[in-house]
């Protein structure tokens, strides 16, 4: 069995912070790392794996950076990773991402999983599995939450707002899984040693018929923090300031009811 | 004529989505056509702003399966001339939105917080970094497939009912996806992103003992105790299902009480939306300040037992 986990390099967001005159995130010098959720989508490779055998290949389209974060992925299980790196690809658009992605899991002999986080850390638009899904012709199971084989058939249980709904399917499929699926593993030093000497292939975007017409699907024309309108009303006077602020819970209709 | 086509799986969001097709519509000069799958939606949908509705009840349609409902919805879109297609920005809404995008080669957008038609483009706003920041996106192609968050706008109210409804014979593979049941959600599962009050806790909270004044305030004035990333993870005197941010829930509560929280970005985006934020904190530089309705400067400590009294009383 062929398990092909898609990532996305992101900006690790633990450690973004808001420039407070001009509102924009503050980026330079921040650690990339993998989505969360695309660790959750790694550890249920790694536990399928484990218990049916098989090959794990992580694959991923990104800047020229990439390779050095995708060893995290292979010291936690996956065994190949096969990457389209270009100076252009970083913050590559979902619609993008999505045909590359295609393109270097065709090169592949054959899968019979695509698996992915629900959403990217950073733009989580959660377009990128179903864009997938559809140029490879493939079922799509998104916003799964549990998972277990049987043969070549999947079930699944999908988390959705209001309920779950327990899916069948046969390989091969594409699934997008969500936080709640596990608790991805936090590999060990020798597991990270040998992630270096792991197989990697890197492919350019000159190795693809890519026809993605024009230039970007979606332009960005500003990306900062909201204004907050709030009252601003600072109690300095400690506690006994305190009435003050129960006052002012009250008449916001706290404990009022 | 061009349109714009419309469809969510949830009657009552679609009622939204026309409400706010219909103005746009009236500025792009497009018509507003439906989708619907069944009859009584077809029926309501020409009393809230769509013209046309176009009509299948094949029974491959019967259940929701994104990869069916995505032809169907391409075959509408072709049908109606679609320049936009407004989708609910649900969890099917979203699968949906992702795979029709790219049958229609359009660009995308989901989970849109805003539209509005300026300049001759539709600008949309949406959360990026985890909601630490709101992007100001348009889509690029000549058709767009925008998901539009519930709640966004409201729903325009009953009215006479106008147009038509037109049913299509569509040409649909059959869904590969086989449903084997629906079930509900566990009942007794915490449920930050629904709670009205959410009363958050942070490292200012001395030790774990503690824990217990906050519970009573939060029964007190029918809240929910939540808390920071690291009083979860790191401490561990909360499961993890309480954390509040970028890690956590996005709640929307009607106010948000945070104690001992300095107010980094990673949680506060969890809070962001709430009617009203209150914070206690001895720090009066905390940043949690800067983004509160009303802000007492004290030890939570001492404070949270009397405001335990206040309210009980």
């Amino acid at each position: 069995m062929n398990i092909v986990v898609c990532v996305k390099q992101t900006v690790d967001l633990q450690q973004v912070r808001i420039r407070k005159e001009t509102r924009q995130p503050v980026l330079e010098n921040i650690p990339l790392t993998l989505g969360p959720i695309d660790k959750n989508a790694l550890e249920e490779a790694v536990r399928l794996k484990n218990k049916s055998g098989g090959k794990i290949f992580v694959v991923s389209v990104g800047g020229e950076t990439l390779e050095e974060t995708i060893k995290e992925a292979l010291a936690m299980g996956a065994d190949e990773a096969l990457l389209v790196t270009a100076p252009e690809l970083d913050a590559v658009e979902s619609a993008k991402a999505a045909v590359l992605l295609a393109g270097a899991i065709k090169k592949l002999e054959g899968y019979d999983l695509i698996l992915l986080g629900e959403g990217s850390a950073d733009n989580y638009s959660g377009q990128v599995g179903p864009r997938l899904a559809e140029i490879l012709d493939l079922p799509q199971i998104t916003y799964v939450k549990s998972l277990e084989l049987d043969g070549r058939k999947i079930r699944a249980v999908r988390s959705l707002e209001d309920f779950l709904e327990e899916v069948e399917v046969e390989m091969p499929a594409l699934l997008s899984v969500v936080s709640e699926i596990n608790e991805p593993r936090i590999p060990a030093v020798t597991q990270i040693l040998r992630a270096g000497r792991k197989p990697k292939k890197i492919l350019k975007p000159a190795d693809f018929p890519i026809q993605l017409a024009g230039g970007r699907w979606v332009d960005t024309l500003s990306n900062l923090a909201p204004i907050q309108e709030r009252k601003g009303i600072l109690f300095k006077d400690g506690l006994k300031d305190l009435p003050n602020l129960v006052l002012a819970l009250k008449e916001e209709g706290v404990g009022g009811k | 004529m061009a349109s714009i086509l419309v469809f969510s799986e949830r009657a009552n969001l679609a009622f939204e989505l026309l409400g706010k097709a219909k103005e746009l519509g009236g500025q792009m000069g497009l018509e507003v056509v439906a989708a619907a799958f069944n009859p009584a939606d077809a029926e309501a949908y020409l009393k809230r702003n769509a013209s046309k509705v176009f009509y299948s009840d094949q029974a491959e349609l019967k259940d929701f399966e994104a990869s069916v409902y995505c032809q169907a919805l391409a075959q509408m879109a072709q049908k109606a001339g679609a320049s936009l297609i407004l989708l609910g920005s649900t969890r099917r809404g979203k699968e949906l939105a992702g795979r029709l995008a790219q049958k229609l080669q359009t660009g995308c957008l989901t989970d849109v917080k805003s539209l509005q038609w300026k300049q001759g483009k539709i600008i949309c706003v949406r959360n990026a970094f985890g909601g630490a920041t709101e992007a100001t996106q348009v889509i690029t192609t000549q058709a767009q497939v925008i998901a539009l968050m519930p709640r966004a706008y409201e729903a325009h109210a009953e009215g006479e009912k106008k147009g038509e409804i037109v049913t299509l014979k569509l040409g649909l593979k059959p869904s590969r996806v086989k449903v084997v049941k629906k079930s509900e959600k566990d009942a007794r599962a915490v449920d930050i992103q629904g709670a009205e009050v959410l009363v958050c806790v942070g490292k200012g909270l001395a030790k774990q003992e503690d824990l217990k004044i906050i519970e009573e305030l939060a029964q007190a004035i029918g809240g929910l105790v939540a808390c920071t990333k690291p009083l979860a993870t790191d401490l561990k005197w909360l499961p993890e299902s309480r954390i509040v941010g970028l890690s956590g829930k996005i709640g929307k509560p009607r106010l948000a009480l945070c104690l001992g929280i300095s107010g980094q970005v990673q949680f506060s985006v969890g809070i962001r939306e709430a009617k009203t934020i209150v914070a206690i904190n001895t720090d009066p530089n905390a940043y949690i300040f800067q983004i509160t309705d009303y802000g007492l400067i004290a030890d939570l400590h001492q404070a949270v037992p009397q405001l335990n009294a206040a309210f009980k009383g």
